[in-house]
């Protein structure tokens, strides 16, 4: 059905586009792996694990890895329960003021992170809570409560309205309704949320960049911002640095890839 | 509002209540903050004093921000235009010829999107460096004519910020796509090829109709990225050379935190929010228009 020559046309424009696509990774990694540009010469050829030791020691990852493991963990637990919660509400209940309520929420979807970002700099300063951990983790509670909202509402009203009424004549309260009849088959739905919720937060830069002076809070990508800025002898352990920073997500992303793909492509999707 | 006995009702207030707290706390208050804030010159110690719309006024009229949002202009180019020309092509490739290796192609494609912005930018700043893995590739190519330090260039050096953007749009812009092409039924593309259609026309009579959501989705989230570029900037230029690469993410952080207009700062932000919510908003009435 398809030509000869099509198919090798094919073929030729998808590796291009595959070379372009893993260009700056094969870059990253083939120094990362490389031996140190900044150490003594002629060291041995193959894969230079000691860059990543050599990395964790010079760019302090372990202490950036830990506080963005703390701030992942927190958001990603508070927002997802809280929008299982709002999501119940809004998917399954009848209530005055649901349409306004649910629209107020979909503003913080589209909101820029950098509009609210500054106004809360100073408002935190005023009340001491700067750099702290409540100061980089209940931000991204509340963007990520927008998004998580709206995706367990979409799932409770496609796929809960039934059951939670049959719950209902049944005697069952609303709370164990939720716990023990909803959410255990919403497992997919919740596994997708977690690792957005989770990729956003552990990527995210700017809150942390505004919110954080002291070493001890400082996240991973933001630490690596400033390991780039002090470290200017050679490119070794930035790259190494680099995928330390990189490997908690592309790991989770490997297994769970439906997971990215689905939340990522249908969470924009409107109804 | 007529509702069955024993219906929840008023209880969802309270599964609402917690997410609502946190929601107007820390996203409804400050964005009402910042809207206040930007009617002031203030810059952030002392008090403020009321100007009204003048920090709004500065937008159009202050060379540098007005560059900034030009800028933002041509990263959309970048970000969204270009990514959304690839993005068709290669789905139209995928979907059609039973390429081996598609699940890996798709693997390798969306990898950019998991990835922390910081890790992007610093891999692109190696790519574009002196003596970076672009130049060594020109060199080897016999171009050493066009070697040069890409993000140290007045020209060169927004374009190159712009590319980083198509990387990572184009494998998003793809996949969705895809994901739109593969539910066209097959019969129409039968019916299209019986009438004689090639691959060109049975693309735009076929294909391109029938993932006009998707095309929509895909705009929308891309515009959206490139309005929003600020990571990649604070990384790789700072804003530089000169102003070359300011955009308007960049300078409300410039603005508040280096230069202390935080009134300014505050109108950049609640303007970009206000161009964000016409944007998407517009790109969706236009596809609504389009389906009926």
């Amino acid at each position: 059905m398809i030509s000869r020559a099509e198919r090798v046309a094919n073929y030729v424009i998808l590796s291009a586009f595959a070379a372009f696509a893993l260009f700056p990774v094969v870059t990253i990694l083939g120094a990362a792996l490389g031996p140190d540009d900044a150490g003594p010469a002629g060291q041995a050829w193959g894969p230079h694990l000691g860059n990543f030791a050599a990395a964790w020691e010079a760019g302090h990852f372990g202490t950036y890895l830990r506080s963005s493991l703390a701030v992942s963990s927190f958001v990603v637990v508070v927002s997802v329960v809280l929008s299982i919660m709002s999501g119940y509400a809004f998917g399954t209940m009848r209530f005055r003021g649901h349409t306004v309520l649910f629209y107020l929420f979909m503003l913080g979807i589209m909101m820029p992170s950098e509009a609210i970002a500054v106004p809360l700099y100073f408002d935190l300063r005023t009340l001491g809570l700067i750099d702290t951990f409540w100061s980089v983790a209940l931000p991204q509670v509340a963007l990520s409560v927008a998004f998580g909202t709206f995706w367990m509402r979409a799932y409770f009203r496609a796929s809960s309205r039934a059951i939670a009424e049959a719950a209902r004549i049944d005697g069952a309260s609303t709370w164990r309704t939720l716990w023990q009849v909803l959410v255990p088959p919403a497992r997919p739905a919740i596994v997708t949320l977690t690792v957005l919720v989770f990729m956003w937060t552990w990527n995210e830069f700017l809150i942390p960049l505004i919110m954080v002076t002291s070493e001890s809070l400082r996240t991973a990508p933001l630490g690596l911002a400033f390991f780039q800025g002090q470290y200017t002898s050679g490119f070794t352990l930035l790259a190494a640095g680099s995928v330390i920073v990189a490997t908690p997500v592309v790991l989770f992303y490997l297994f769970l890839q439906r997971h990215f793909v689905r939340g990522l492509l249908q969470g924009s999707v409107r109804e | 509002m007529g509702r069955p006995p024993g219906e929840p009702g008023r209880v969802a207030y309270l599964y609402l209540l917690p997410a609502f707290v946190v929601y107007a706390v820390f996203l409804l208050y400050p964005i009402g903050r910042a809207v206040q804030i930007s009617l002031y010159d203030w810059d952030g110690l002392t008090l403020g004093r009321w100007v009204g719309l003048d920090n709004y006024a500065a937008i159009l009229s202050d060379e540098r921000l007005r560059a900034g949002f030009g800028h933002a202009l041509v990263l959309i180019v970048f970000y969204a235009v270009i990514p959304l020309a690839i993005g068709l092509t290669l789905a139209a490739i995928l979907n059609h010829a039973q390429v081996r290796g598609l699940g890996f192609f798709r693997t390798v494609v969306f990898l950019p999107q998991v990835v922390a912005m910081v890790v992007v930018a610093v891999a692109w700043r190696r790519v574009y460096a002196p003596d970076g893995t672009l130049n060594a590739l020109l060199g080897a190519l016999g171009l050493d004519g066009l070697t040069r330090g890409w993000l140290g260039d007045h020209t060169f050096a927004l374009p190159a910020v712009g590319v980083v953007g198509t990387w990572f749009e184009s494998g998003l812009v793809t996949v969705l796509l895809l994901a739109g092409m593969s539910r066209v039924p097959a019969e129409l593309y039968e019916a299209a090829r019986l009438d004689g259609a090639g691959a060109v026309r049975e693309f735009f009579a076929v294909t391109l109709p029938s993932v006009r959501g998707e095309i929509a989705v895909a705009l929308t989230l891309t515009v959206i990225a490139a309005l929003r570029t600020f990571d990649l900037v604070y990384v790789t230029t700072r804003g530089g050379p000169g102003e070359s690469t300011s955009v308007p993410s960049f300078e409300v952080y410039h603005r508040a935190f280096g230069l202390g207009q935080v009134g300014s700062a505050a109108a950049i932000g609640v303007t970009l929010t206000v161009v964000i919510f016409a944007i998407s908003f517009a790109i969706n009435r236009l596809a609504d228009k389009g389906t009926t």
